[in-house]
């Protein structure tokens, strides 16, 4: 319930997990591009053969991505894939209405831990994996948790150790900035907030149409901007016993740091800014930071859609009064507690996950991938076009990660209310007034939503 | 039924006609059963539904409990969802208004003869066949305050730039500016209509009277094509109260809470936090202010009708 750091949980998890065999093979040496496991003779991947399974996938990139692939996993497993495809929000409410009817269509789902963890778990929707994890017949040897990445790890894992999803794809936090104009000002990519808020105030240039700094305003997608901002100063949105801490010194700091850097830094009108305002606003050179989800490299980077290509720093958030830590985001698939196929479902799991998928998902530009390998293994490849910086601030960012957002069940009801609180600090409310009155807002929907 | 009973068929020899009537009628009565079980099952029963689960405290993953009228007396109390209600009004009045007047006189301009009448009016009427939510995604673009079309036209004239609706003061006035660039050509097509079927007669000997051109319109024009305005401004009303799409692609509902209206309220209670006992007295709130809405627009009508 509380929101825990990610220090020791995952490190845990995988000692376990080694402990009882099933990350034990190091399959480090095998050539990437190839789904590893197919060379290991003693595991068997046809012994589902004939069955059929339905998986539910989001509409994105990396649905697009496994569904284009699903012939090879037909192909290496003999089992029949059925999928649908739904947009993000959708797929969410179909969640919950196919989950609540008792009889869901599906055995494998794609779930967004930020929003759905919670939830899921609360309610006693997924499989636990590890009966299968400890079994060795059930569990190929590539599926090797020491090259997953720590963060996504902490989002598969309940506190009670149960392991509900495998990770796919992160979304940590980071700085965009656009080195022209830096330099232009002298100016070195901030290494704090301190220097952050400053430098956003120097390169801030209204008569040029110039910010200094961009993120979102809107309600509800704002809120991951001032958690990050909440994470550097050390603070935290629940303690142990379920109290929020969101109107604690540190939260308000936060405030002040968001409402100082969006209000007097920031565009005008950004108030009503989502991440497409702030990428079409970065991408004209008119801003000189930019903080949002890692995967916008491809737009920035492609001459069609950015005037800045070429110009673009990919700087990991800078260190706060008491951390350094990106604020992340991550998805990953599971199985349905009612699901008559757990087998099949459990090696479409490891296979959505494998080496080769995850690295193709860096190579088409479809997200950030949990595993390791992937980074390298992709940097290999000729047609890999995202730059070296990018996958360095990736790497570093997810080694310094938190969960962007509490993980409880009414997470888009905190968005809400906390989102309404940070658009009013731009337009001018007190930040400690704004958060005391979303936090005592907030704190019954919560207490209601555990006791449930 | 009653036409039917009102010029019988000439009864044949030997059945008694009475009782071939009853029969009839019998069947045909059975006949409105479907029709009667589907209206049922598809509007009283979710109706009723819907007040029976207003009475509980039910977010969907857990347990519904039972609290009468407790989401009625949080609802009266709710901050949030009394300035919904007030932005729904202020929205609706000015997308009914607007679009009425610039209508009627879209209406009576086209209603002239002019040389390339038909292809201006063919091109006015275009906005409307246009899908809600791609209109709305071309005039977020518009709207931008940075990079937006319509900042850059202002400024091209030497206006200062406005915030649209990315300001909370501004917000619904520009998404009304949509709805009136969506919906005006609608209101001029019916206007239109009504134009067309006035007589000339009373024109004629208006003018032989020595009528000015006010004077023809509002005497003799305006009271006619006062019941096609008003069916204008039920079609019009109804639109503008339950818009959605628009409103919910531009805006969100925001900055903050700033253009929220009731239906993005309930979207949120019911589909972002499955708080469906909350919602379901939205919707029976809604209800009633639609209600009286309608109760209050065909009342005018029937005045109108009683006056003309």
């Amino acid at each position: 319930m509380t929101d825990r750091t990610n220090s020791t949980h995952p490190d845990a998890l995988r000692r376990r997990l080694l402990q009882a065999g099933a990350g034990a093979a190091a399959l480090g040496a095998l050539p990437a591009g190839v789904p590893a496991a197919m060379a290991q003779a003693p595991f068997d991947w046809k012994r589902f053969k004939g069955e059929k399974i339905e998986v539910f996938l989001v509409k994105s990139p990396r649905g697009d991505l496994l569904t284009k692939y699903h012939k090879e996993f037909e192909d290496l497993t003999g089992i029949t894939v059925g999928s649908e495809m739904v947009p993000e929000q959708q797929q969410r409410q179909k969640a919950v209405i196919e989950f609540n009817s008792g009889n869901p269509s599906f055995d494998v789902i794609a779930l967004s831990y930020h929003v759905q963890k919670r939830q899921f778990a609360k309610n006693n929707w997924m499989s636990d994996l590890r009966p299968f994890l400890n079994d060795k017949s059930m569990t190929t040897p590539d599926l090797d948790f020491a090259d997953f990445a720590k963060g996504g790890l902490f989002y598969a894992v309940e506190t009670d150790g149960r392991v509900m999803s495998l990770p796919l794809n992160l979304d940590p936090w980071v700085v965009y900035w656009n080195k022209e104009l830096f330099a232009a000002k002298n100016l070195a990519f901030p290494k704090t907030f301190a220097e952050m808020v400053d430098s956003a105030a120097k390169l801030n240039d209204p008569s040029k149409g110039v910010s200094g700094f961009v993120a979102r305003g809107l309600k509800n997608a704002n809120v991951p901007v001032w958690s990050s901002f909440l994470l550097g100063y050390g603070g935290s949105f629940i303690d142990a016993n379920g109290k929020l801490l969101t109107d604690t010194p540190e939260a308000i700091e936060a405030g002040r740091m968001y409402q100082t850097l969006l209000a007097k830094s920031g565009p005008q009108g950004v108030a009503g800014f989502n991440w497409n305002e702030s990428q079409s606003l970065f991408v004209q050179g008119k801003a000189a930071m930019w903080l949002d989800g890692i995967g916008f490299a491809q737009p920035l980077e492609d001459p069609a859609k950015s005037r800045i290509v070429g110009k673009v720093g990919y700087g990991v958030m800078p260190a706060g009064p008491k951390a350094q830590v990106s604020a992340l985001f991550a998805d990953g698939e599971g199985i349905s507690a009612q699901s008559k196929k757990k087998g099949p479902a459990w090696f479409y799991l490891q296979w959505a996950s494998n080496k080769a998928n995850q690295t193709r998902m860096l190579q088409a530009a479809a997200g950030a991938p949990v595993r390791n390998s992937a980074y390298a293994a992709a940097q290999q490849s000729s047609d890999f076009k995202a730059p070296k910086e990018w996958v360095e601030c990736m790497l570093k960012s997810a080694s310094i990660a938190q969960p962007g957002l509490p993980v409880i069940a009414p997470v888009t009801e905190f968005r809400d209310v906390f989102g309404v609180a940070l658009t009013n600090m731009i337009n001018g409310a007190d930040p400690a007034a704004e958060l005391k009155k979303a936090t005592a807002e907030f704190q019954p929907v919560l207490d209601k939503s555990e006791k449930a | 039924m009653a036409t039917l009973s009102a010029s019988p068929a000439p009864a044949e020899p030997g059945v008694p006609a009475a009782g071939f009537f009853r029969r009839r009628r019998r069947a045909l009565r059975l006949m409105t059963i479907p029709a009667l079980a589907i209206v049922a099952a598809v509007i009283v029963f979710p109706w009723l539904f819907t007040v029976y689960m207003s009475a509980f405290d039910w977010r969907i993953g857990s347990v519904a409990h039972f609290v009468g009228l407790a989401n009625y007396v949080s609802l009266a109390s709710n901050q949030r969802f009394l300035e919904a209600i007030g932005h729904t009004f202020y929205f609706t009045a000015l997308a009914v208004v607007v679009p009425l007047l610039l209508g009627t006189a879209a209406a009576l301009v086209f209603h002239r003869e002019f040389k390339g009448r038909g292809v201006l009016r063919a091109i006015f009427t275009m906005p409307m066949m246009a899908t809600p939510v791609a209109v709305a995604l071309v005039w977020t673009m518009m709207f931008h305050p940075q990079q937006g079309v319509l900042n850059y036209l202002l400024t091209s004239v030497g206006l200062p730039p406005s915030l649209w609706v990315y300001s909370p003061t501004f917000v619904i006035p520009s998404l009304v500016m949509v709805e009136v660039w969506h919906w005006t050509p609608l209101v001029m097509l019916i206007v239109l209509g009504g134009l067309a079927s006035l007589p000339t007669e009373p024109y004629e000997s208006a003018r032989l009277d020595g009528a000015t051109e006010w004077q023809l319109f509002r005497h003799i024009t305006f009271p006619l094509v006062l019941p096609f305005l008003l069916v204008a401004a039920v079609i019009r009303t109804i639109d503008a109260v339950k818009a959605f799409d628009t409103i919910y692609v531009i805006s969100q509902g925001g900055p903050g809470t700033a253009s929220e209206t009731i239906n993005l309220y309930l979207y949120l209670q019911a589909f972002a936090f499955y708080n469906i006992g909350n919602a379901s007295a939205v919707v029976v709130v809604f209800f009633v202010i639609i209600l009286a809405l309608a109760l209050l627009l065909l009342y005018v009508r029937q005045r109108a009708k009683w006056s003309a």
